[in-house]
Parts: structure tokens; sequence; C-alpha cells
């Protein structure tokens, strides 16, 4: 779960991490003079309130030195589409907009606690270049990024925090503040079940007090059952339609192709898309149904892929373990019956009971196309969305079997 | 010979009179494998399935000379159960259940990391060169993984055990049916399996890949590797390396996930690109630096394997 900038300012400041004062958030132009009064003088910053970095270049931070030009720059924010480098081409809508008190600046640095997998703890990462992206600087500098690998219990360390705060060149008078800084972000991590606590950038003052100007906080979905707080917060991550498939236990995120997918197990979901593509085609979605679906999950997820209007075609890639073919086929079935399928479908079952489940799709009279496998289904499913020149998207053979015939020799 | 089980492995099921327990122990059994005793707080001196219920994973191991422990406890208390066998002195913990908290991970990981590996269950070539004692621990597997077959012998986890052959390749994978798919294809061509090991889609392991390679790397049955990742970490490429370094032994790899967005957690909580790391490519051009095939289309797996081993792994046909 990723939570929004004020939301992460507000946690940071109940652990006593200095932020910005703040006149809050506003969703109407009309909260804005309350919230300007809240944020004290001027100037101000107003602050987009979106999941993606790269808001300062896509206009989603701006600087107000009246609240003339508070007003104006609220008007044109509230609302407004923004398009970051980290929204991978898609416009994301500004419901919420922070106000802040404007913060003077002598030195910006990047500090954060994110999860090591490699190294299986928790990690300081912090560089006294502050303000950037930090994946560009590991590219171009990754001699200026410090790391301190944490204890998963514990924390950090205060000889840890203070050797990062020399290493980070704080002036010595704050040295204190910046251990109870590091020691608050550290905390915040591990009591939040956090992926990553991020600060960029953390300023120093021109009376060298440290303030965390921005901040970012990811959770691990996985602690939710132990993060009540968090859990009833809204997520702000998911599209109507994958909110929809959470609550029926299916796992779904929507895609740009007109190829929709229903597969059991996440690998062989991820696998299924990517075969779609090296057919020449574009798969609708990830979906996956669960390890063990049965009808009624079948069902929940046909009326969740179809409710995508760019879906022209259906590709379900089953691969009945523990559930068997036969079980599932008649799931297929019964929700083709249910749904009124209007586009084509593509069925490839493979595992227990494959004949049984096989035969009664071509029993049931149904308009169905049966694949023998998945290099099969995929083929047949692009072919479904590209009616005119056979095999016309196709990207080039690369070494797979082009039959399901080739594919059993 | 295998990795990690045979046939006789003796089983004590941690969460044995639960749903999910009871149904896959019930599979196990009828593959053939030896369910020795189980495990719910409480239900001690019962019977369940015919086997007997403990109350700690000890009196289990005490009473029964169990040595695998299969987990299927729910989520808040699975890393519990994890270090309870460990403690009770198993040798091989299957954790099956999804949804384990990151940080209980680490802490389950830091926790076992010290403690002295039983011989017997060490075949890695870890300790090797001095008097060092071995740096890894009980091994654990998972979680949120199918778990580990050793066809014919032993099965521990919820995998379909009759797409499975008895043979000469090993199979490492993140993934569930995805790991099925490769092994029915095998199967398909006369590729029998020597183990099956899903060390799980978690971004902390109990388990990774080379850990795993370094167990089929010393298993004179094993004569070809089929290695099944996705996006998220750098597992992959940590294994690269160590092929490129230390293996003899051919490996095919499959990256799943060329297709994803970034920033997307694909199903398993470690299937994500972050940052721009963990992507396909990476692992794929990884793959092939250290001199490994990588197969892009998933149907074409066991015909790739069969081409390049099938004389020296395949069954007369």
């Amino acid at each position: 779960m990723k939570l929004l900038e004020y939301e992460a300012k507000e946690i940071f400041a109940t652990y006593g991490i200095p932020v910005p004062q703040s006149g809050g958030v506003i969703t109407d132009v009309r909260q804005l003079p309350e919230a300007l009064k809240k944020a004290g003088g001027g100037p101000w910053v107003l602050k987009a309130q979106v999941l993606a970095g790269g808001r300062g270049k896509a206009g989603g931070v701006k600087i107000a030195k009246t609240p003339a030009e508070a007003e104006a720059v609220a008007k044109a924010m509230v609302g407004m589409k923004m398009v970051t480098h980290q929204t991978h081409g898609k416009a994301l809508v500004v419901g919420e907009v922070l106000v802040n008190k404007c913060s003077d600046i002598k030195r910006e640095i990047y500090i954060a606690v994110a999860m090591d997998r490699k190294g299986e703890r928790p990690v300081v990462i912090a560089s006294a270049e502050g303000g950037v992206a930090i994946e560009e600087l590991a590219q171009s500098k990754p001699e200026a990024i410090l790391k301190v690998p944490l204890d998963a219990v514990r924390g950090i360390e205060p000889y840890q925090a203070r050797g990062l705060a020399f290493k980070l060149g704080i002036p010595a008078k704050e040295l204190g503040s910046f251990v109870r800084f590091a020691t608050a972000l550290a905390r915040i991590f591990i009591d939040l079940d956090a992926s990553l606590v991020e600060v960029n950038p953390l300023i120093v003052t021109p009376e060298d007090k440290l303030v965390a100007l921005d901040g970012k906080i990811v959770t691990d979905d996985n602690a939710l059952f132990r993060q009540k707080s968090l859990a009833e917060r809204p997520d702000r991550e998911s599209t109507d339609l994958e909110l929809k498939a959470k609550k029926v236990g299916i796992n779904y995120i929507g895609l740009d192709g007109d190829i929709g997918c229903m597969v059991n197990g996440a690998g062989l979901a991820m696998a299924t898309m990517d075969t779609v593509a090296l057919a020449g085609g574009m798969p609708a979605n990830f979906l996956d149904v669960g390890g063990g679906a049965t009808a009624d999950q079948v069902t929940a997820a046909f009326k969740i892929i179809l409710a995508d209007p760019k879906v022209r075609a259906v590709l379900v890639n089953i691969f009945g373990g523990i559930m068997k073919c036969d079980v599932i086929a008649q799931g297929v079935l019964e929700a083709v019956k249910k749904v009124e399928l209007k586009v084509p479908l593509i069925v490839r079952l493979e595992g227990t009971n494959v004949e049984q489940g096989r035969d009664l799709l071509k029993k049931s009279g149904l308009k169905l196309t049966s694949a023998v496998s998945l290099w099969d289904a995929a083929q047949k499913a692009v072919s479904a969305v590209t009616p005119s020149a056979q095999g016309g998207r196709r990207r080039s053979g690369d070494g797979g079997p082009r039959s399901a015939e080739e594919a059993k020799q | 010979m295998s990795i990690l089980l045979n046939k006789d492995s003796r089983i004590v099921v941690h969460g044995l009179t639960g749903d999910a327990g009871t149904f896959h122990a019930k599979q196990c059994i009828e593959y053939g494998s030896k369910v020795v005793a189980g495990l719910t707080p409480g239900k001690g001196g019962t019977q369940h399935l015919g086997v007997p219920v403990f109350n700690t994973a000890e009196d289990a191991v005490r009473a029964t000379g169990a040595d695998v422990s299969l987990i299927f406890v729910p989520p808040p208390f699975a890393a519990d159960s994890i270090l309870e066998a460990a403690a009770a002195g198993v040798k091989v913990v299957v954790c099956i259940t999804e949804g384990i908290p990151v940080l209980d991970m680490a802490r389950v990981k830091k926790a076992l990391a010290g403690r002295p590996v039983p011989p017997a269950a060490h075949a890695s070539p870890d300790g090797a060169g001095g008097t060092r004692p071995p740096a890894s621990t009980v091994r654990l597997v998972g979680p949120n993984c199918p778990g580990v077959i050793t066809p014919g012998q032993c099965k521990a986890g919820i995998m379909p055990g009759y797409i499975h052959q008895p043979g000469h390749v090993g199979v490492v994978s993140r993934s569930g049916t995805l790991t099925y798919e490769a092994v029915w294809q095998l199967t398909g061509q006369g590729l029998g399996q020597s183990t099956v090991v899903g060390i799980g889609g978690d971004p902390i392991a109990g388990s990774n890949f080379t850990d795993i390679l370094k167990l089929f790397q010393a298993d004179p049955e094993t004569k070809a590797v089929v290695l099944i990742g996705e996006i998220g970490g750098t597992a992959e490429e940590e294994a690269a390396a160590y092929i490129k370094a230390e293996m003899d032994k051919p490996v095919f790899a499959f990256i799943a996930g060329r297709t994803a967005p970034p920033g997307r957690r694909m199903g398993h909580a470690g299937a994500i690109i972050e940052g721009g790391s963990g992507t396909h490519a990476s692992k794929a051009s990884a793959l092939k630096r250290a001199g490994i095939t990588v197969v892009d289309n998933l149907s074409a797996i066991g015909e790739t394997v069969f081409k390049t081993m099938g004389q020296a792994c395949a069954k007369a046909r």
C-alpha cells in the first residue's frame, strides 16, 4: 500500500520528525484561504497529492507568494490531469492538494529505509546529494550512495546514525537531532511493516535545522492483518475494476491490450501475458483466479475481464492440478452462459482429467475455440482479434513451436 | 539420490487438522509420502488421517523421528511455526503459507542464520575448504511456494503428484502452476525429474535459486536443471553468477513477466519491478551471458531441454 505525501508527513509528525508548517489538504479552491492561514504567512508551496514521483517537472509543485497567486495555482491544480515519468503514460487526476509554508533550503539530503531483498534485512540508503532521483544517482554516481544495514527488530543503533550523520556532513550541533530523526525513520519502517520510508529531500535550513520536505511510505500488504490503521485507509493504487476483483479474491491488473486473460496462478498468468505478446498480441490484463479456481471464481473472473470495453477476445489458460480440468470446464461453461459472452473465447486446459474437460467443452455446443498448448492458444487469440492479416501482427518465430502438433513432437 | 527429500523422509505437518493441512496432507499420503505426525496446539494425543497429532514440534520429532516439517499455518503464525520446526531439529522446513509479512521473514532468516546444520542435511559444498562451520542451517524452502517433490519417493507440498515422473532433470522455480506447466512438458518429452523445488514468490525466501542450484550440482542423479524465474529482485542474476562460476551441469531458464508493467505487484509479493531493477531484460541477459539457455516461449521448455539433453536425461521412449 502506498501512502500520499501528506499521509506520510502526518505519520512523520507523530514520530517527532520536523515537517513544514502545514495548512492541510484541499479538495476545493474554496478551502484555500483557511489552509493558507493555517500554514502561516507566505510564501506557500502547493503540492499535488498523487502516487507518483516527478511531480515537480509535471507542474504538480508550485510556489505562491501571495494569496492571489495561490488561488490561481490551486484552481489549475485541483482536478488537473498529471503525467509524470513514473506514471507510464497514464494521467493521474489530482484530487487533493497539500498546502505547506515554504522552507528556505541550504542543503538537500536523500534518506530512506528500504527492504534489502538480497541482504534480507532493512537498510538505510542515504546520499548527501538529495533532491534527485536516487535511481539515477545510483547509476551515475554509485559512490555517492551510503548504505547501512539494520536489524529487523532493533532498527538503527545510535552509533550507526552518528556515523551516517558525519558522512552526510550534518552540522555538528544538529548531531542529536539527526540521530533522533534517523531513529524515528527506522522505527516507522518497523512499526508500520513498511517496504519503503523515504524522505527526499531532507533539508538543512539556513538556521541549520533539519526538515522533512517530502515523504513517501510504502507498506507491506501482507501485514495489513496487524496494521489496522493502514487497513482502514483507502486503496488509491487500484482502479475500480481492480478493487472489485480484490473483493472476490481475484488478482487483476488492467493493461492496455485487447486480449483478456484468465489464468490460475500468478507466475503462469504472467507467462500467459508474455506468450500473447510473443504471438504478436497485446494482453488486456493480468488475472490470477487462484491456484484452486472454482466455478464461482471463474464466473466472477469472466465478469471482471468483460467489464473492460477494450477486450475483443478472451483466453483462458488453466493448469488443472488439484482442481481437475473437468470441474474447470464445467465452470467455464456455466460462466459463459451467465455472462452472455459476445467475444471469441479460446480455452486451453491442461492437467488432471484434461480429456474429460476438453470433451465437455466440445459437446457443450458453445462457440469456443479449444487449444492444446499455450502457444497454440495465444496464436488463436491473436488471430481472433486480427481477422484480416493472418498472423500479421506476429513479431517473429523465436524458436517456439509453431503449432500444437509440433509442440507435442 | 535426489535433493531435500527421498523415500525415507519423515514428514510432520504443521496445521494438519486445518482445511488446507487436511486436504493436502491426504494427497501427500496418497502419493506415498511418509507423513508421520501432525501438529496442532491443543489437539495433541488425537489422531487425524490416521496420523498422531502433537501439541509441539519438539514432541512430534521426539516421538516419530520426523525430519521434514510441512507448514500450512495461517500467515500471522507461520513465522513462529518455522522457528518452532527449526528448534525441534528437523532438517528441512517446507512452508506453503502465502501472505507472511516480509519483516517476519527477515527476522526468521536472522534467527536461522546462527544454527548449526545437521551434517546429513548438508549436501552443499558451502563449508568446504577449512574448519569453518557451514554457513547455512536447517534448510527452509518457501514460504508462498508449492513445496518440494522427489518424484516416486516423497511429495511435501500442494503440487499434483501425477504430472511428475522420476528422472534426472532438477527443477527450481519461484512459481506454482508455472512449475506444473514446465514439469508437465518435461514429463511429456519423457524427461523425468530428480527433484522439483518451489522456492516461492516472496521477497525474502528461505532458499534462493543459488542455494538449490548448489544442491543440484552436488547431486549425482541430477544431470540438467530447469530454472523458472520471474521479475523482481536479483535472485536470477545471482544464480547466473553462481552457474557461471561453479556449475558444470546444463541449465535452462524461463523468466516470466517480460510484459509486466513496472511498479505493479504481479500476484506474488516478490514479483514487482521497482525503480528499474528486477526487469525481465536484466535477468535474461545475465543468464545468457552466463551461457545458460534462456527459453522465451513457455510452450517450448520441454522441447528445448529434450533437444539438448534427450539422450542423457530421457528414459527409453
